[in-house]
């Protein structure tokens, strides 16, 4: 409580109207306008901005990883082939693996949520929109370093996890490695600062009313993954650190030879890389359970029994990275418990499923191009964590690890939890994105073909699997069984990929010609749909009131206390504002003064990501000049600033300002 | 509803105490950072533990320097402690010597930290127990470091005004970061240091 | 380049409808049990989505429907799916409790040590002259449990026969247990499975199992050092100057550690961990080529004049 109402400190909020238009409105375009060309282009924080370039971004890696698989499944459409030597097959599987789950799986999902947050939440920006443009410059930094290796042949090659002693310096000898470390290091940083943004975002900058229990599920999903990333993030630049340092400086973690300790490596590998695959499903998910009820036109069944299980699998997902290393050896005893954490993660996912099939029973389904793809989606959902359940025995792991069996597991949930739900996304939102409708006809046909392509490119490869062919093979002998399988494998690889095809040129032309999308296009329910397509970049011309958990049906649903407010709120002009409230309850709490648009992310992501150069290269100097520049630019950044009200307001100060 | 919308209370604007954005995401940092050492200190106990040699294999650590090295670190984090409450109370003068204080502690545990590593006869590929030892303590003199720096900053922008017993949140922020550090290097002390006599 | 199996094999690693063992026998019957309830459950999720999207609705109002009902469905969709699951985890305890552990003592221990990209092999006895080393082709006696002790000698491999038994990774620094029972006289083929490198393809194994009689036979025959050619023969001077190095043969001067002990190198099946099969034309091609044929490997390709290649098949020809 403050003693008195300084006006730079403490105020009582205005509120009121500001339709499009009017005075009120035109002062806040221009107080959040960022500068046109390339100067607005480096130096702005809008939200939204960031989203989409890292869903052009991720898109990018998608299609480089996708590549990389058609050229793979050339190779291996037939026994014997001799397309790609081994060394070159090698860096493929490897890099279509750290492209796929690295820079394609979150940041896809982190561009999603990133532009979505805000407008679901009734927010005019994130907690930090300066942090949010230097998780991407560190994003699209470290996926150039990534793939810089590749036209030198130097990409890295011992499989995206990486296993020593076959990627320690005795055995992998250039550079491809100390890449793949120093890039996920670099990586990790991004991922880092990009996940604390999210948590305080939900915890501190929803609109007013909007108690923990009205936030979407696609929320819940990102704050849940996020959480685990802060935690689990660490651990993986951790063992990559240490590795950079085995290999560099001679030092012993995971040197057999000298007391170090190969099984090392996989379970801080596993401890990351288990929580890391909820990560990059669970808001996936939350996609599906918000954009689902839609076509359904009713809301989803058990949105508390669903946010939970969202929350119980993240968490048990830190508590079974052991089923990655059941053939290790580990005593008996441990493998039980770990097999049995690893079955019992499937039944919040259970919950999940039984809701997406009851909401859609009971409610009246819309076959449109997205809600193809969220029934599509509950399919091979199912078909992956049936596949999951029974590598979770452990006895029958033995047999199953390590074969196509697994591969066919993974690429089910991968594809299936996270691409499906993101194109089916794509389709939901890019009205909202582009002020344009997708076109409708060509995205049916999309559907299909993907779906009918992805079915017969994966669900050979359980066969493969039983018949016992193994993972990371560049090639097989002809009487193995095989053959049929692995052609039918790369025709329906090639179908999927023409659907993905379609999506793109669907994409493409209807960013000029699609017809144009009005606010609400799909009669959805929340506040996103209750702004232009695309949105001004304030987002909210006022801060609304929120009485329920679907905003806009409010008309025929009556769940809270009273309706809404959506065009009268909290004009919040002062600057660049928005309203802070509390965490639970959503109370008003504090006026936060956002920040203009600024250089420092970038010249912060940049020398940041060329110390990582430096060290790569050995250039110590260089990589020290690179740190001095990044310090600089974080103490800039840091610097408190009166228009942010982090310093008091200027009072000339006498000697001994002591007695104020 | 309505009662939220009818506010004669004001509210506070912008970085106020712990309600500032970035309180909270420097809480988000200890807790990433706090794994990245829960980790470190998981390795040292998963290879010690199956080391087949004497461990640690130059014989059990000195504790003399380590147990100072303690000491100041504590004091370090007591004077921020006093120069952030020194501030609250308007102190100006007894704010900055505490914080010069803190900074003057924390530098020389920085040094006595290079000396102990002076005095180990070989370096961190030496053996195992080196490579965890120097990554373990360099983990946190790195943290150490940029704690100073954090604190000089403050110390400037405290002497240049900029802060007064309302608006001081970098002031609290920082100093939390600087508690944190203190906290990890009991960790780190205990392990490195106190284990080997217990096992 | 893999001319690896036989007329007539056919799918030599299909553990999911054979096994010849009680190390994979329950985790055969498990895998089948657990794939009858996956694809039952499947079939029934499939039917609920499709009643849910097919099945006639009132007509529609233009409105949104209201928020009840639903969570039933829920509730024992998820309790129905518990309870099945905690029979299939009890299940999978209990099998792997059955194959955890031999059921009687091993009558036979090896050492198997993985190597890029080929298989040691060693046979041992308290009295240390029966000891004896080979390469990629393990014999047992039929009807005995084998214990096998894995190692690695440089990165991590895993040891998979699957027809036998699940895998094990062989880690350096580590020695794993893996035990296996050959129920019915057979040849049994096993496959690397642990991502180590270039040749990760091409390092295969086979267990043959025999009945006691012949397995004494062979062991017999293994023990006994080579009978090679006299010092003066021309081939087994090309032996020495170029193979010596890294391969041995028992009962001579080569003593070589890097590569596969080749003291009755033609009493086996197959050469380069399976990748061909043990022919004399086959042999000089791998001395020649190897590099050809898989790329990578750590043999070279030999760079020999026709007499010197001619002698050196000879020589190696005696190396029953």
């Amino acid at each position: 409580m403050t003693d008195r109402t300084d006006s730079p400190l403490a105020r009582i909020p205005e509120t009121g109207r500001a339709p499009s238009g009017s005075d009120a409105e035109t002062r806040l375009a221009r107080l959040w306008a960022t500068e046109p060309g390339w100067r607005g282009w480096l130096s702005t924080v809008d939200h939204k901005t960031i989203g989409l370039r890292y869903l052009v971004t991720a898109f990018l890696f998608l299609l480089l990883g996708g590549i990389e698989a058609l050229i793979m499944r050339l190779q291996l459409a037939r026994p014997d082939q001799t397309l790609l030597t081994p060394e070159q097959y090698n860096q493929l599987f490897t890099m279509h693996g750290v492209t796929m789950i690295f820079l394609y799986a979150l940041p896809v999902l982190s561009g999603f949520s990133n532009y979505l947050w805000p407008l679901m939440l009734g927010s005019r920006d994130m907690a930090f929109p300066r942090l949010n443009a230097l998780s991407y410059w560190l994003f699209l930094f470290a996926g150039i370093f990534l793939y810089a290796s590749f036209p030198l042949g130097q990409a890295p090659n011992g499989g995206w996890f990486n296993y020593v002693p076959l990627t320690d310096r005795l055995y992998d000898t250039g550079p491809n490695i100390d890449v793949y470390a120093l890039g996920m290091v670099l990586l990790g940083i991004s991922t880092t600062v990009g996940s604390v943004n999210f948590i305080v975002t939900l915890f501190r900058l929803r609109a007013p009313g909007m108690s923990i229990g009205r936030v979407p599920i696609l929320v819940w999903g990102t704050l849940t993954a996020s959480v685990a990333n802060v935690f689990a993030v660490p651990v993986v630049s951790l063992a990559f650190f240490m590795l950079w340092l085995d290999r560099q400086f001679g030092t012993h973690f995971f040197d057999a030879v000298n007391g170090g300790k190969p099984l090392l490596w996989q379970h801080l590998f596993w401890m990351f890389g288990h929580p890391w695959v909820y990560v990059v499903v669970l808001p996936a998910m939350g996609i599906v359970s918000d954009a689902l009820p839609t076509f359904c036109r009713r809301p989803l069944v058990g949105y508390a029994p669903v946010a939970l299980s969202t929350m119980a699998t993240m968490l048990l997902g830190f508590g079974v990275w052991i089923h990655h290393m059941f053939a290790t050896g580990l005593p008996a005893l441990a493998l039980s418990f770990f097999g049995a954490t690893s079955m019992v993660i499937s039944i919040p996912s259970a919950v999940a499923v039984f809701a997406w099939i009851a909401t859609i029973w009971l409610g009246r389904p819309v076959f449109n191009t997205p809600f193809l793809f969220f029934a599509g989606f509950v399919l091979l959902f199912v078909i992956g964590g049936l596949s999951g359940v029974m590598t979770a025995a452990v006895p029958l792991d033995f047999q199953l690890n390590e074969t196509y069996f697994v591969v066919a597991h993974l690429h089910y949930v991968l594809l299936g939890i996270n691409v499906f739900p993101v194109v089916g996304g794509i389709y939901y939102w890019f009205p909202k994105f582009f002020g344009r409708m997708l076109n409708e006809t060509l995205g049916k046909w999309s559907f299909w073909v993907m779906f009918i392509g992805f079915n017969a490119g994966f669900f050979p490869m359980h066969i493969a699997g039983l018949l016992g062919m193994p993972r990371r093979v560049y090639t097989y002998a002809p009487n193995m069984g095989w053959n049929t399988v692995n052609l039918i494998m790369s025709v329906g690889a090639f179908v999927f990929a023409f659907g993905i095809l379609l999506f793109l040129v669907n994409v493409l032309a209807s960013l000029r010609r699609g017809a144009p999308a009005a606010e609400n296009p799909w009669a959805a329910p929340t506040l996103e749909w209750a702004m232009p397509s695309p949105p001004p970049a304030y987002n909210f011309a006022v801060i609304p009131i929120i009485a329920s958990r679907h905003p806009l049906w409010e008309d025929w649903l009556t769940e809270g206390e009273g309706r809404s407010s959506l065009e009268t709120g909290y004009l919040l002009m002062e600057g660049r504002e928005t309203l802070g409230t509390t965490p639970l309850e959503a109370r008003p709490d504090i006026i936060l003064k956002m920040p203009e648009d600024s250089y420092a992310p970038f010249f912060l992501g940049l020398s940041g990501s060329l110390i990582f150069a430096g060290l790569l290269l050995h250039a110590w100097g260089f990589a020290g000049l690179m740190a001095a520049a990044a310090g600089l630019a974080l103490i800039a950044w840091l610097w408190p600033s009166r228009a942010l009200a982090q310093r008091v307001p200027a009072i000339k100060p006498d000697k001994g300002v002591a007695h104020v | 509803m309505s009662e939220i919308m009818r506010l004669d209370k004001p509210l506070p604007i912008g970085s106020e105490g712990k309600r500032a954005g970035g309180w909270w995401g420097l809480l988000a940092l200890i807790v990433t950072e706090g794994a990245l050492f829960g980790y470190l200190l998981f390795s040292y106990f998963y290879l010690a533990s199956q080391a087949r040699q004497h461990w640690p294999p130059e014989g059990l650590p000195p504790l003399g320097t380590a147990s100072l090295n303690t000491a100041i670190l504590l004091a370090s984090s007591g004077f921020v402690w006093a120069g952030e409450r020194c501030l609250r109370r308007r102190r100006l003068q007894w704010s900055l010597a505490s914080m010069a204080a803190a900074i003057l502690l924390g530098a020389a545990f920085v040094l006595i930290q290079f000396g102990e590593w002076e005095h180990k006869h070989y370096d961190m590929a030496a053996h195992l127990y080196n490579s965890l030892y120097f990554t373990i303590t360099g983990f946190h003199l790195l943290h150490v470091a940029v704690g100073l720096v954090i604190l000089l900053l403050l110390l400037l922008w405290t002497a240049l005004g900029y802060f007064d017993g309302r608006r001081h949140a970098p002031v609290t922020i920082g100093g939390v970061y600087w508690h944190f550090v203190d906290v990890v290097w009991l960790f780190v002390f205990t392990t490195l240091y106190l284990t080997p006599y217990l096992f | 380049m893999s001319i690896a199996l036989s007329e007539g094999e056919i799918a030599p690693l299909n553990y999911f409808l054979h096994s010849y063992g009680p190390a994979s026998m329950p985790t055969l019957h498990l895998g089948w049990a657990f794939a009858s309830i996956v694809v039952t459950v499947f079939l029934i999720v499939a039917a609920l989505l499709s009643v849910a999207l097919a099945h006639k609705r009132r007509p529609d109002t233009g409105g949104i429907d209201s928020d009840e009902g639903g969570l039933r469905w829920v509730y024992i969709g998820t309790g129905i799916s518990t309870c099945i699951l905690l029979g299939m985890a009890v299940y999978a305890l209990l099998t792997l409790n059955a194959v955890a552990r031999p059921p009687q003592v091993p009558a036979l221990t090896l050492t198997v040590t993985g190597y890029d990209w080929w298989w040691k092999v060693e046979y041992e006895h308290d009295d240390p002259a029966l000891n004896f080393v080979t390469a990629n082709e393990i014999h047992i006696p039929v009807g005995a449990p084998v214990l096998i002790k894995l190692k690695s000698a440089d990165v991590i491999h895993a040891f998979w026969v699957p027809v036998l038994a699940g895998k094990t990774q062989m880690i350096p620094g580590l020695t794993n247990r893996q035990w296996l029972k050959a129920d019915a006289a057979g040849v049994y083929r096993g496959e690397c499975t642990q991502y180590c490198g270039l040749q990760h393809a091409h390092m295969t194994l086979e267990v043959i199992a025999q009945s006691p009689a012949e397995f004494r036979q062979w062991q017999a025959a293994q023990r006994r050092r080579a009978v090679p050619p006299p010092a003066g023969d021309a081939g087994r001077k090309v032996f020495m100057d170029h193979c010596s190095g890294c391969h041995s043969i028992r009962g001579t001067e080569a003593v070589g550690a890097h590569a596969p002990d080749l003291t009755h190198l033609k009493s086996r099946r197959l050469i380069a961990a399976g990748t061909l099969t043990n022919t004399p034309e086959h042999r000089a091609q791998w001395i020649a080529h190897a590099q050809e044929i898989k790329p990578g490997a750590r043999m070279p390709s030999m760079v020999l004049s026709p007499a010197e290649m001619a002698a050196l098949s000879a020589f190696l020809s005696t190396l029953d």
